[in-house]
């Protein structure tokens, strides 16, 4: 049986309604149409009153996602793209993030963003917002890169009590595909995709797949390049990635998202601060360009981080 | 007579928007050059070319939305900037940067619309405000479009009321195509009639039928004057059916076959052409020849932007200011 990362976030929906009669799920073109990327496939039909087509009001959308959370419900609310989760900003951030800290009510919602970054996709409908909002106290950021944990850490989500944002990356979609769901790890734990012995890439969602492929041609010129995969970018596994760095001595941390900031510079911020003594050459870090994402696909290549560019940092990296 | 000139260039805007999104289409399915979405606005014409004809050039300032080819057409866009971002040639207005729907000139007044939707209104209204603060807004008027799902946003709603408290000469198109996306407008809105939101935003309001290219010239045209007149906002809308996908890749079978036999499914370019027969003001071998020279020009455009180059990365300056003392050296 083969399943793609798509089909796993269906499924982790799938599940998430059959266990518990409190979610529901709410967001544009998502019931009988099954939304714009099928990722609520007949789940309108397997479970009438329970999935619901929202007006184009992403601000109400989390506002109500969050009413109803107060209430006991365990909402998943997708948007359309991860883009316009900008428009539902203030609700997510001011009001979703604070409430448990101000109120003692917890805020149990699922916020899924299809995130990143496909050809031909252009400035609204690629970008990555997981740095933005990891920035605010009171969020938990997932960010999966496998089948597995696509399914596993959706499903973990909506049992949270905290309000999630869902990162899944439309990249991988259709693209990337598992024989099944095998094991569920624990959400903020960082996974060793790679074991490696001379540098360490600290990398997460699509990029763990560039990251890998460069290890695999780094190879060749006989280095052992160590890949951890964050899977959950707040909280973030600072013990893994110390204890790799501890391995390898050297570090390249690897984002989709903007340049300024963000999760590559928190992880060297953390390593430069807290290991700065096992460091062998000065920690390297490659995002995205600090420009809005191309349109063209010979520009959005360029753009994002690349097997190529990685390799490039990667060698820079082993020559110091 | 004056209505017979403008009519007449509506429709042949109409023709030329329905051959290049054919060919568009057309190209998209081919695959290859074509990268991302198709967005097309057929079934739309009559209603976007009646507001554009209304807009000049270089003058007035246009926020035109997703559907729009035609409006895009009679406000004087030449099709080879269409053919030029959708094929994402350098030398198109883009440059590569930004595609298909989503360009404009804005230096000349038009707005190159974001995907966000809603959040041009307010844009088109703030180009009024300076042209109005700076003395020197005239005759000019301001549009901008939206489609029933549109006008579910905060931004729709914060800009519209923004621009009635301002009382800007800006016209207000309303596309209500029954549709947003998969999602039909008893998932969007309660109200009976968009036309009834005017009222609440303290603006003048118009309900017109959209595949009625006559009727559509008439509103648009009392709507224009009133703007121009100073009388403030006018929101006006359209009722109509999108014939077709939201884009190309989506066959639109949640649309129920009954709808398309409705009056709103009627399709608009032939309603109008049937129209300037009756009327008198065209015979079919005019339009016949219209449509020829659309073909002509469509074929032209493309091949034109077809042999232009694409954006290189390495020729790409990769900087999203305008002081490039500022620019940060991030992109090395
Ligand atoms: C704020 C925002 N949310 C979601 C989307 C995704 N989206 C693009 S077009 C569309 C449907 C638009 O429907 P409508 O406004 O009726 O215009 P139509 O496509 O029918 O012309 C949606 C949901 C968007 N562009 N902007
Ligand atoms: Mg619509």
């Amino acid at each position: 049986m083969s399943i793609t990362y798509l089909e796993a976030i269906r499924e982790a929906q799938f599940e998430a309604l059959r266990e518990n009669p409190n979610v529901f799920l709410y967001g544009q073109d998502i019931s009988t149409f099954g939304g714009a990327f099928k990722a609520t496939k007949n789940l309108s039909r397997e479970f009438p009153g329970r999935v619901f087509d929202a007006p184009i009001s992403e601000d109400a959308m989390i506002g109500m996602a969050v009413g109803a959370a107060i209430e006991g419900a365990r909402p998943i609310v997708e948007m359309q793209f991860a883009d316009f989760s900008s428009v539902g900003f203030n609700q997510i951030v001011n009001q979703a993030a604070t409430l448990f800290w101000r109120t003692n009510t917890a805020c149990p919602i699922t916020i899924r963003l299809p995130s990143g970054g496909t050809p031909g996709s252009g400035p609204f409908h690629s970008q990555s917002m997981e740095s933005i909002y990891a920035h605010y106290p009171g969020l938990v950021i997932l960010a999966p890169a496998t089948v597995e944990d696509a399914y596993w850490m959706l499903l973990e989500s909506v049992k949270l009590d905290d309000p999630v944002i869902f990162c899944e990356h439309k990249f991988l979609y259709y693209h990337l595909k598992a024989d099944g769901f095998g094991e569920a790890m624990p959400i903020g734990k960082a996974r060793i995709a790679r074991p490696g012995r001379d540098a360490t890439i600290v990398t997460y969602s699509a990029m763990l797949h560039e990251s890998l492929r460069a290890a695999e041609e780094l190879r060749i010129d006989g280095y052992e390049v160590e890949v951890v995969d964050l899977r959950s970018v707040k909280p973030m596994d600072t013990d893994t990635i110390l204890a790799s760095v501890a391995r390898t001595g050297r570090l390249l941390a690897v984002g989709e998202s903007f340049p300024w900031g963000g999760v590559t510079a928190e992880v060297i911020a953390r390593v430069s601060s807290e290991a700065f003594h096992l460091l062998d050459a000065p920690p390297m870090r490659l995002n995205s360009k600090d420009t809005p994402i191309p349109y063209h696909p010979n520009l959005w290549k360029s753009h994002r981080p690349t097997t190529a560019n990685i390799s490039a940092a990667l060698r820079q990296l082993l020559r110091y | 007579m004056e209505l017979r000139d403008d009519y007449l260039r509506a429709l042949r805007c109409m023709i030329l928007s329905r051959t290049l999104e054919e060919k568009l289409g057309s190209l998209y399915r081919a695959g290859g050059r074509i990268v991302g979405g198709v967005y097309l606005g057929r079934g739309q014409e009559a209603f976007s070319a009646a507001a554009g004809v209304n807009l000049r050039w270089g003058k007035d300032v246009y926020g035109p939305l997703i559907r729009d080819q035609a409006g895009r057409i009679a406000y004087g866009e030449p099709i080879l900037d269409t053919m030029r971002t959708y094929l994402g040639a350098v030398t198109g207005p883009m440059r590569g940067r930004d595609g298909n729907i989503h360009r404009g000139q804005p230096q000349k007044g038009y707005m190159a619309m974001i995907s966000h939707l809603g959040s041009l209104l307010s844009v088109v209204a703030g180009a009024l405000f300076a042209r109005r603060l700076q003395g020197r807004l005239g005759d000019c008027v301001g549009a901008t479009s939206i489609g029933d799902g549109g006008t579910s946003t905060g931004a729709f709603h914060e800009g519209l009321n923004m621009a009635a408290v301002e009382k800007l000469p800006l016209v207000v198109s309303v596309a209500n195509n029954q549709f947003a996306y998969s999602t039909p407008t008893s998932r969007q809105y309660a109200c009976e009639n968009l036309v009834d939101r005017a009222v609440g935003y303290g603006v003048k309001g118009f309900g017109v039928d959209g595949t009625d290219l006559l009727a559509c010239m008439q509103v648009f045209r009392t709507a224009f004057d009133n703007a121009r007149a100073g009388q403030g906002p006018q929101m006006v809308v359209g009722r109509l059916l999108r014939l077709g996908g939201h884009g190309e890749h989506d066959d639109a079978s949640y649309v129920p076959e009954v709808k398309k036999n409705e009056h709103e499914g009627r399709d608009c370019l032939f309603v109008a052409q049937q129209q300037a027969l009756d009327l008198g003001w065209a015979t079919a071998d005019e339009i016949e020849g219209w449509h020829k020279e659309a073909r002509r020009e469509v074929d032209k455009a493309q091949a034109q932007a077809s042999k232009e180059p694409t954006p290189d990365p390495y020729r790409e300056n990769w900087h999203a200011l305008s002081t490039p003392e500022l620019v940060e050296g991030m992109n090395e």
